[in-house]
């Protein structure tokens, strides 16, 4: 896969279309929206229930494929309609991070074995893997619990850790679907604020799926939908 | 990092207990395997330890052990002249049972052919051979026999100067070597009622003919023990042992002595072959029938092991996919775990196996070869029983952990 160009965008969708079922069944879950993020740009997306908002991240996340539009990350176009045009497990490994409202960490594998494998699956040598890991750590001031497993963790360290390992290989596009959902407001700041930090140092575009009205500030850009379809774009504040 | 290994540190306590399930599994598919070695080695470790390079028995029977066979036991001065035979002597066998010490007593009597034969070629335990003709005998340590034991058979009572391991007969039962003499005295032990009746037969026979009529002497002497009269046929033994001479060909000795109309002539290879045909065939087919089954249903334990510790995952493998692992990190994971499943289990009924196999009433030989054996069915079910989870898992979207 030839490297993306350094002055592309983090993600740019357009068009994007999601029907489910047919005929009398059929479901619009997202009409014809276009969203574009440039590296290193915050953006929070927002609405109520049912507005395409998980949608819209699942067909980023390249695991829900939209039924039409085209979808280019980091300057490669990797869908066209329903349609791969890359390896799908592939790019996401080597382009995406996702950090979810739970932290989904394999609750068989320590701290650093939870990033270490992020790794690994990149192809990075176990040795590499694990010192990189370790580092991931260190910089999210969770290192001191690298040995515990998710069970030991608070939900604040676990969530921690999920960033982590979602930026272990230097992604493009990093995806949050409501990631503070289950913190407290001063933890949930501090992840949000670490995903503008990871952003603006690391150049990776981050779009955040979240309820949470108090952090909106954090955000470079804010993206309303409602009805499957996206309704406004705003600075925050 | 091995991803299964992590898995199994994680459920260490749930995979020992299934493991230990497994392994109880595969010792009775070993255990089956080992049975059949058994019946095996106890079929033919007499015709082996014999070590007779012909079997004479009655003309048309398939020998002592495969039906009942007669024979006079005068035939082995016959064959002594025989060019070529080093060594001919009588064999007796039969099964007995009767009550010693309160409990039924099983034992496979073997006659040897004293003065020649006191026994010197069985392996002992403990003791030691026949020292005279009458009166003794060895015992196997499987009848639960002591040195100095007296054993009451018949009319007479046998002291047990010898003590074997592991030797039985085809069906089990445990082998005491007698002399020849003894060994049908306790076949054809008669009490004295018996006798006399029979004795009184005779002689009222022998008076209603005119000789005995005529003849009050020869009255008499009808009226006598059996052994006192020349007209009674000399006693029958089971089969008569030839031992050809260093450098001579058994093959031509058989050849001389199957053209006798009275008797058949086996090579030991013929006998031990008659022996595993008949006695063990059947068994052996029982046996692996039944191992195939237990195989099987191993096989479909595992398979739903395996599956359940797939479910298990699954939201985990589903995470592991949407990072983008390739497949082979998700088949390696689940076939690791079955192959590690399998192997511990091997060791485990390898393991007790070891301490219980003793324990059964008849002999579990656990040779190499099962062993071996064992090992590529463990592989093969571990594989096969994987294919169940390994669908599950491939088949995991990854947009699963979203849910």
């Amino acid at each position: 896969m030839n490297p993306p160009p350094d002055n592309a965008p983090s993600v740019e969708a357009t068009g994007l279309t999601k029907v489910y079922g047919s005929g009398d069944t059929e479901v619009v879950a997202m009409k014809d929206v276009s969203l574009r993020v440039e590296r290193g740009e915050v953006v929070a997306l927002l609405g109520p229930s049912g507005a395409g908002k998980s949608t819209l991240l699942t067909a980023l996340g390249l695991v829900n494929p939209p039924t039409s539009g085209r979808i280019t990350i980091g300057g490669v176009p990797v869908m066209d309609g329903e349609r791969a045009l890359v390896n799908l497990a592939a790019f996401r490994r080597q382009h995406l991070g996702f950090v979810f409202q739970k932290a989904n960490l394999i609750p068989f594998l320590n701290a650093v074995q939870n990033v270490q494998v992020a790794l690994e699956i990149n192809d990075v040598l176990p040795r590499a893997a694990r010192k990189r890991a370790l580092e991931l750590l260190e910089y999210f001031e969770v290192a001191d619990r690298a040995h515990h497993l998710p069970d030991a963790l608070s939900g604040g360290q676990q969530q921690r850790v999920a960033v982590a390992r979602a930026l272990a290989n230097h992604p493009s596009l990093i995806l949050a679907d409501e990631p503070t959902a289950a913190l407290d407001s001063a933890r949930g700041r501090q992840v949000m604020e670490l995903f503008r930090k990871v952003a603006h140092e690391r150049g990776a575009g981050v779009i955040v799926v979240t309820h949470d009205q108090r952090a909106l500030d954090v955000f470079d850009r804010v993206v309303e939908m409602e009805d499957g379809k996206v309704r406004a774009g705003h600075k925050p504040g | 990092m091995n991803l299964a290994a992590q898995d199994i540190r994680h459920n260490v306590g749930r995979f020992v207990l299934t493991a230990v399930g497994i392994g109880l599994l595969l010792m009775l598919v070993l255990g089956m395997g080992g049975i059949y070695q058994g019946l095996v080695f106890e079929a033919t470790q007499l015709v082996d330890d014999v070590g007779a390079d012909l079997w004479v028995v009655q003309k048309n029977t398939r020998g002592p052990f495969a039906e009942v066979s007669r024979i006079p036991a005068n035939v082995e001065y016959r064959l002594a002249a025989v060019p070529g035979v080093q060594r001919a002597q009588s064999f007796v066998a039969h099964t007995i049972q009767r009550e010693y010490r309160g409990k039924p007593f099983r034992m496979f009597v073997q006659g040897l052919d004293w003065p020649e034969d006191n026994g010197q070629w069985l392996k002992l335990a403990a003791g030691r051979p026949l020292a005279q003709g009458h009166y003794e005998m060895i015992a196997d340590q499987v009848l639960g026999l002591e040195l100095g034991d007296q054993i009451p058979l018949g009319k007479d009572v046998f002291t047990v100067v010898g003590l074997t391991k592991g030797m039985a007969s085809s069906s089990g039962d445990g082998m005491a070597f007698f002399t020849v003499r003894d060994a049908l005295a306790v076949q054809f032990d008669v009490v004295g009622e018996s006798a006399r009746l029979e004795r009184e037969a005779r002689r009222s026979r022998a008076g209603s003919q005119d000789f005995g009529r005529v003849q009050p002497e020869l009255l008499e002497r009808a009226g006598g023990p059996s052994s006192t009269l020349p007209a009674l046929a000399t006693p029958l033994v089971s089969a008569i042992l030839v031992k050809v001479a260093p450098g001579v060909d058994a093959a031509s000795v058989s050849a001389t002595v199957s053209a006798w109309p009275d008797v058949t002539v086996y090579t030991h290879e013929g006998q031990r072959q008659l022996l595993l045909r008949g006695n063990v065939d059947r068994a052996r087919r029982q046996l692996g029938l039944f191992r195939v089954i237990l195989v099987i249903v191993s096989t479909i334990i595992m398979a739903l092991i395996i599956y359940t510790l797939t479910l298990d995952k699954t939201h985990d493998i589903a995470m592991l996919k949407l990072m983008g692992a390739r497949n082979r990190v998700i088949v390696g994971l689940i076939l690791q775990q079955a192959l590690l499943l399998g192997a511990l289990g091997y060791g485990i009924a390898y393991y007790i196996g070891q301490w219980l196999y003793p324990l059964f009433p008849r002999r579990v030989m656990i040779t190499a070869d099962d062993l071996w054996i064992l090992a590529g069915i463990v592989v093969a079910i571990s594989s096969l029983a994987s294919l169940l989870g390994i669908a599950k898992a491939l088949r995991v979207e990854p947009n699963k952990v979203l849910s």
